[in-house]
């Protein structure tokens, strides 16, 4: 019995072996459900590791809140009594240094809209907390980048911990912060500093190791001493990379800024959004929602614009006034707008009376759109629910009913589900595809008794033997581990119940995405557009994309659904496409050479090519799922993610980070699957 | 070569692997049997990049490195100027050894005695040509005047005269290189060391570039190290040239000798591609004179003319005198000398 048998064998006994106790095992038996009285209370435990620390440290923490909230109250109250036309001109000149006149443009626009709406003071106090963590984030982000780069050790532990920081869902930070630091601005601070700065160390220490060595080389010949080496030919050389990781840094420390309004009192944009999600408030909710997705927007593009930037030569040719044009210009503008704004109030503070805020109008057109559309949107919602998610979760021998389904579950309809399951997959093992033979077993197992009352200690065996041999005996070692301590932690259920949300949402996302990234590589006007509204699912902060969602499908698990499949569509469709078009011309040529069809070219040479690349898509794609997952859990949803928020809305710190390890340990294990899958198929061809 | 030695480089051993400082009990690197010593290191597992190099470049002399990839060139020239650091062995330059000298003094020999070109030119990507080439002059500390100066007068003397304010994502690949040729010049550097660095262009731009290096060389008469992959090249540029494999020197010559004398068969397999008009010389070929009055009236040939050269000569007259720089008759060669050699070469490579 060769390797390859064994292997196979090896599953089929565990799906027999699954079956057996899904059929044996009532509620209570302990290979069924994790029993009660095994868990160990991890988060009682953390409480009161956290209550040593606040009682012994907190004096320490309280004082660096107070020191970090000086900058940042001066910050806000200069923001707010600077007259808005005046932060506009800066920003506008600042904008047209960084891209030209359209993105000022855009810009001017795009403030002017939260002066109009009337959420000028929310936006600036959002604007204030960007202000003073970014450039916290980008530095902190940098020293550790450059350590990274410097000593391999260093590099060891920082990049786990990157990987921590990045998981764990951004609810999960806020707690610990909130216990040390007191409430107030300084949480929404410091946690948007730790949540953004991973991004900035990989980068500089990406764009450090990229260098290429000849450079290094011609610098160490140019008799570069160790410092001007490192200041004059590494850091300009990677420079690019590391405006890249700023760009990024500043986009994920906005996105924190807006979700640490979570815990409130911070009279934020973020606030106004979730306090008018939370009431249902399908206008109001839009209104401070745009100001949002324009807040990130304006800084995405400007922070991005300089990436793409040439560098420009000191000239001294060029005068004095062209070298610091934008600087003059800004001070100028800045300085006639103020000058003004002081004889013409409208200008120091845009009246009443001129806010424009149709969020009363916007209701009544949802609600009556809803009313018309509500037979298709029920059909959608209950199709989906019990076709599809209920299945998943429950088993469909706890859906159908001739309520849902429209007939009962016999007997014999039972047993020609199994014989029909037992059929399909005999047929591919018989074409000799054993591996999709087993995951039709397992699915038709899975499906009928649903992925929540599936035998856990089965499960565990499971993914730990497909970890093991997807990436060796670490990575099998390594999910076993996590998988216990999920089921040890007590919260096997809610991870199922996230495991369940996420792969269905996955799964469409991925393959929808799919098939848009493939029309696009294809159809050059569908790739303009698909292009923009990905753009601007990327930028938006993860809650503004839940509203329109909830709006119309109310509170729940499918508008949570829907939610994750529009943010984690985007780098499916994106992988997708690049991967597709970036295939090497001489391949397609030769392909077109042989007299392949386009679909034939498609298929046969140009998916395969590019399939490494959709993987890594798909790799993102469940990330961005794990994500907005947390995210999603402000709209109703069970799960780990919902933990999460109790934790934080409980200030019940064990439960929240527990919960919030357990999402990381999923994230994780999910990346180095997909991961491991990747490179052993990359690993066929070369 | 009768010019001084500039730099000598003797027993320079490169080893990579988990202990390659085992293998010497002298830093000097001299072994006794140093073939056997190389494969006695390789069944330990390492990898022998350089394996006692002893080679001298003189004063005013292109020394060439030749060697298919891996073997081992680029390792010698990085030893030398130890952007590589050595296992074993010495490189003099000017009788001091560099592998003693501290971090700080080699950063100063590095500012004011080597330039280096890089295959894929090493070009800072931020900087203007100007700014390029002036960088190991601004590291040096020397003031932005006397350094726009300096290195204007490199671009003027590469022919970039008027690319100042370029970038180098602006320029094509033979003109990038002439930055890097700039800025390694920049610093009137007493040994220059060329890694490949025409290997990057295309064969138009390499040969045009080739002439104007020897032009440059001309003008300035600097000590090279010049390494390749292309043989022909080699013969091109060469005073005198050293074949690498496998990490160990093959054959050092001048490229006459090499092809005249080919040590082994690997060499032999290189010489064979040239065209044996273009490297044998009038030199290589010539009859000793039977009385000093033979052939009085017979053309003057100098004795480096190659036969393609000679050819025409010939066409013309029964034979033609060879003669050394200052004038002296070396001898005659006739049609016959010619055929001969070329029946000899032919029989040589059919064997």
């Amino acid at each position: 019995m060769n390797s390859e048998t064994r292997r196979w064998l090896l599953w089929i006994i565990l799906i027999a072996l699954l079956l057996l106790f899904q059929l044996l095992g009532t509620k209570n038996n302990w290979f069924l459900a994790y029993p009660k009285g095994w868990e160990v209370p991890f988060s009682t435990v953390l409480n009161h590791a956290m209550n040593w620390v606040v009682e012994w440290f907190g004096w320490f923490f309280r004082g660096l809140a107070d020191i970090f909230s000086i900058p940042v109250s001066w910050v806000q109250q200069f923001l707010q009594w600077l007259p808005w036309p005046v932060v506009i001109a800066v920003t506008a000149v600042i904008s047209w240094a960084a891209s030209g006149w359209r993105l000022a443009l855009f810009s001017t626009l795009a403030l002017f809209y939260m002066v109009v709406v009337g959420y000028w003071s929310e936006s600036m106090n959002s604007l204030s907390l960007v202000i003073i963590s970014v450039p916290l984030a980008i530095t902190t982000g940098f020293v550790f980048g450059v350590w990274g780069f410097r000593s391999e050790q260093a590099e060891k532990v920082i990049v786990p911990m990157l990987d921590m920081l990045q998981t764990i869902p951004a609810f999960a930070y806020l707690l610990p912060i909130l216990l040390l630091f007191g409430f107030g601005p300084v949480v929404g601070l410091i946690a948007s500093v730790l949540f953004a700065f991973p991004p900035m160390v990989r980068n500089t220490m990406l764009g450090l190791r990229r260098v290429p060595i000849e450079i290094v080389e011609s610098g160490l010949m140019s008799g570069a001493t160790p410092r001007q080496l490192f200041w004059q030919v590494r850091i300009p050389s990677a420079s690019r990379q590391m405006l890249l990781g700023a760009n990024q840094t500043t986009m994920a420390a906005v996105s924190m800024v807006i979700i640490a309004a979570v815990i409130g009192g911070t009279a934020d944009i973020g606030w106004e959004v979730l306090l008018h999600v939370r009431r249902a408030g399908f206008g109001e909710s839009i209104l401070a929602g745009i100001v949002i997705a324009f807040l990130a927007m304006v800084i995405d593009r400007i922070t991005y614009g300089f990436v793409g930037k040439e560098s420009q030569l000191p000239d001294e040719e060029v005068g004095y006034f062209h070298r610091y044009r934008y600087l003059i210009l800004g001070s100028a503008t800045a300085l006639i707008v103020f000058l003004l704004a002081n004889f013409i109030p409208a200008l120091r503070e845009w009246p009443q009376s001129l806010e424009v805020y149709p969020a009363d109008t916007m209701n009544e057109w949802l609600e009556s759109f809803v009313l018309s559309w509500s037979g298709i949107i029920g059909t959608f919602k209950s199709i989906s629910f019990f076709y599809i998610m209920l299945p998943v979760r429950e088993g469909l021998i706890n859906t159908i009913s001739p309520y849902s389904w429209g007939f009962e579950f016999t007997s014999p309809l039972r047993i020609g589900y199994g014989v029909a399951v037992i059929l399909l997959a005999g047929w591919f093992a018989y074409k000799r595809r054993i591996n999709l033979a087993l995951t039709i077993l397992f699915m038709g197992v899975l499906l009928f008794f649903g992925l929540t009352k599936l035998s856990w200690l089965i499960l565990l065996l499971m993914a730990s033997l497909l970890g093991y041999q997807l990436g060796g005996i670490k990575l099998g070692i390594g999910t076993l581990l996590a998988l216990l301590t999920l089921a040890t932690a007590g919260v096997w259920t809610e991870a199922m119940l996230s495991i369940y949300l996420c792969s269905i949402a996955v799964m469409i996302s991925f393959l929808v995405g799919g098939l848009i990234g493939v029309i696009a590589s294809e159809v050059a006007v569908v790739s303009k557009i698909v292009r923009p509204i990905n753009d601007t699912l990327q930028t938006m902060p993860l809650f503004v994309i839940l509203i329109p969602f909830v709006m119309i499908f109310k509170i729940g698990e499918f508008s949570a659904l829907l939610a994750i499949i529009a943010y984690a569509i985007v780098p499916s469709i994106r992988y997708t496409e690049h991967g597709l078009r970036s295939v090497p011309s001489d391949v397609i040529e030769a392909g077109t050479s042989m007299g392949c069809t386009r679909w034939q070219l498609l298929t046969q040479v140009k998916l395969p090519l590019a399939l490494p690349v959709i993987m890594l898509g798909l790799n993102q794609t469940i990330m961005y799922a794990i994500a907005m997952l947390v995210i999603a859990a402000l709209v109703g949803t069970n799960g780990l993610g919902q933990q999460v928020y109790i934790g934080l809305s409980d200030g019940d710190f064990g439960v929240g980070i527990v919960a919030g390890l357990g999402m990381a340990f999923i994230a994780m294990i999910a990346d180095r699957f997909t991961q491991a899958w990747n490179e052993k198929r990359q690993a066929v061809y070369s | 070569m009768n010019s001084p030695v500039k730099l000598s480089c003797q027993n320079l051993w490169k080893i990579y692997g988990v202990e390659p400082d085992s293998f010497f009990s002298q830093a000097n690197g001299k072994v006794q049997d140093s073939a056997g010593h190389a494969v006695k290191i390789r069944d330990t597992g390492h990898i022998v990049a350089c394996g006692d190099v002893s080679f001298d470049v003189h004063v005013g002399e292109i020394f060439v490195i030749m060697g298919l990839s891996g073997s081992g060139k680029s390792t010698v020239v990085r030893c030398l100027s130890r952007l590589v650091e050595p296992t074993a062995g010495e490189v003099l330059l000017d009788g001091e050894d560099l592998l003693k000298k501290s971090a700080s003094e080699l950063i100063d020999i590095r500012r004011h005695k080597m330039g280096m070109v890089f295959q894929s030119f090493g070009l800072m990507p931020h900087l203007s040509v100007m700014d390029n080439i002036a960088f190991p002059l601004k590291l040096q500390g020397m003031s932005v005047p006397d350094r726009r100066d300096r290195a204007q007068r490199v671009i003027d003397l590469v022919g970039l005269t008027g690319r100042e304010k370029s970038y180098p994502r602006q320029l094509s690949g033979g003109q990038q290189q002439r930055v890097g040729i700039a800025r390694s010049l920049a610093v009137e550097p007493d040994i220059w060391f060329l890694d490949e660095p025409f290997s990057a262009l295309d064969p138009l731009i390499r040969r045009e570039m080739q002439n104007e290096f020897l032009s440059i060389q001309n003008q300035l008469q600097k000590s090279i190290v010049f390494i390749t992959h292309d043989f022909l090249e080699a013969l091109r540029i060469a005073d005198r040239m050293m074949i690498m494999r496998d990490g160990q020197i093959v054959q050092i010559g001048t490229p006459a000798d090499l092809i005249v004398n080919p040590a082994d068969d690997y060499v032999a397999d290189f010489t064979n591609d040239v065209p044996v008009t273009r490297v044998l010389t009038a030199r290589s070929i010539v009859s000793t004179l039977e009385d000093p009055n033979q052939g009085t009236d017979l053309p003057k040939v100098e004795e480096q003319c190659c036969l393609e050269d000679l050819l025409p000569v010939l066409a013309e007259s029964s034979g033609a005198r060879v003669c050394e720089a200052d004038g002296t008759v070396l001898g005659i060669v006739t049609a016959d000398n010619v055929i001969r050699a070329l029946a000899r070469e032919t029989a040589s490579n059919e064997l």
